[in-house]
């Protein structure tokens, strides 16, 4: 099935879809990444400065140019997602985020809080920045950029039809990735 | 000799391989979407489409610009030999603000990102010697997430063409989709550790299609490319029948009690370019 859905995605929304569905998403997203991770799991949710319950989670660290009336997206696909399994599922529970953007899938834990919690795991094809920055309208702000550098750094991106996101681990415990024997 | 001119050269060098795929692998890719269905299809078709974008519109084709790596072979004739590093090392910085590259040298340590591309040891550059005055750079930008899935086997000489076989394919299976498949495989065979690392790399300087010149080397290439598409990893590890494009050994003499294998992955985007510079300072990018 491919579906065309807004952000914040209601939990009903979330169960009826299902490894294999692709999907293209509209409104906010976060990038984060290892410090990322790191950092936001040391504070309180509402001493954040943005919502993360309302966004899509993507797991990037973009390449990003400075213009005159701020920063332009000129390529930004996903980064490897098993290096955030460390954070993953404290993070689903403590932030609300019912859908990541990732590459490469992730481990066990994740894929049971995914489940426990109501949420997806979605591929971005690895690699594809130029054709995921043309998907970013804009981006709203950015934070710990001085800390961090510019790939580690939280981006809001607003996008609009951003995919084709395949569905790779769903609320119901599966997944597209082959576990090594 | 137009010392600026040659700058312009290197980040001329470094925009070719960061904004066009080369022809060799956009044809493997091409080859793959043919044979593939469903998600895998989808994959590479996204891949492709990225790539004719990246061109068209002059941008990086991967948010991971990668380390910038060199591979250099200088005429020892050539006038200015000492002021090569200089130029590299400016072209990587001017390169960075101007195509522009991700930020991607941080410091161990500290987690400080040096903001140019520039830090110790980088960018990566390997010297090699050879007759005549010209001067032949070869950009390979290396990504993260492919160069996290190298590997170093210190094996047993016993176990023979058979165990490097088994723990090349074993090792790729296990890293499934993390290296942004369909992957290309620089394999080194012999050698000591670092020898062996380096000319697994070296290897992935090969054109993918392209088999070694020696026979048996050629058929263990072809059979360990088959052997890991059997996985079914497939592209991005999503499921499919293209995990990898290609298979390239290299090999060196190894010490009797010692059988190193070395593998350096490189993703989809299997990023080259190469420069030569003439002994009067002209330069053209290929």
């Amino acid at each position: 099935m491919e579906y065309h859905l807004t952000i914040p995605i209601s939990l009903e929304m979330i169960k009826k879809l299902h490894v294999g569905d692709i999907i293209y998403i509209t409104g906010n997203i976060f990038t984060a990444r290892d410090e990322a991770h790191k950092v936001m799991l040391q504070k309180e949710k509402n001493s954040l400065p943005f919502n993360p319950s309302q966004m899509a989670l993507f797991h990037c660290g973009p390449l990003m140019k400075k213009i005159k009336n701020g920063w332009q997206v000129v390529s930004a696909g996903p980064t490897t997602s098993g290096r955030m399994e460390l954070f993953e599922d404290k993070f689903i529970e403590k932030f609300g985020v019912n859908i990541i953007i990732g590459k490469g899938g992730m481990g066990e834990k994740t894929k049971e809080a995914l489940q426990r919690h109501g949420a997806v795991y979605t591929a971005y094809t690895g690699g594809a920045g130029a054709l995921a920055a043309e998907r970013i309208e804009n981006t709203p702000a950015v934070y710990w950029l001085d800390e961090f550098g510019m790939p580690e750094a939280v981006w809001i991106f607003t996008v609009k039809d951003f995919g084709p996101l395949i569905v790779a681990m769903d609320a119901h415990g599966m997944s597209l990735y082959k576990k090594p024997e | 000799m137009d010392e600026t001119s040659i700058e312009r050269g290197i980040v001329s060098l470094i925009k070719k391989a960061e904004t066009e795929l080369p022809k060799d692998v956009i044809k493997a890719l091409r080859k793959a979407c043919d044979v593939e269905t469903g998600v895998a299809k989808t994959q590479i078709e996204t891949i492709l489409k990225n790539v004719k974008l990246a061109k068209v519109s002059q941008r990086p084709m991967c948010q991971d610009t990668g380390i910038q790596t060199f591979f250099v072979q200088v005429g020892t004739a050539f006038p200015k030999i000492n002021n090569l590093e200089s130029w590299i090392i400016r072209g990587v910085q001017r390169a960075t603000k101007e195509v522009p590259l991700r930020p991607n040298t941080v410091d161990p340590f500290s987690g400080k990102n040096h903001g140019d591309n520039v830090g110790e040891y980088i960018p990566y550059i390997t010297w090699e010697f050879v007759g005549g005055d010209k001067v032949m750079i070869t950009a390979l930008p290396k990504g993260g997430g492919s160069e996290n899935m190298s590997k170093l086997g210190m094996l047993k000489p016993g176990v023979g063409i058979e165990g490097i076989t088994e723990f090349i394919v074993d090792e790729m299976i296990k890293a499934g989709g993390s290296p942004c498949p369909p992957t290309v495989v620089g394999v080194g065979i012999g050698g000591g550790a670092d020898i062996v690392m380096k000319i697994a790399k070296k290897a992935l300087l090969r054109p993918v299609g392209e088999r070694h010149r020696e026979k048996y080397i050629a058929a263990m290439e072809q059979k360990i490319l088959e052997m890991i598409n059997k996985s079914g990893i497939g592209p991005m590890g999503l499921g499919g029948k293209t995990t990898v494009l290609d298979v390239h050994i290299e090999k060196a003499h190894r010490h009797p009690a010692s059988l190193p294998v070395g593998i350096a992955v490189q993703c989809w985007a299997d990023r080259r370019s190469t420069m030569v510079i003439h002994a009067d300072g002209t330069w053209e990018v290929q």
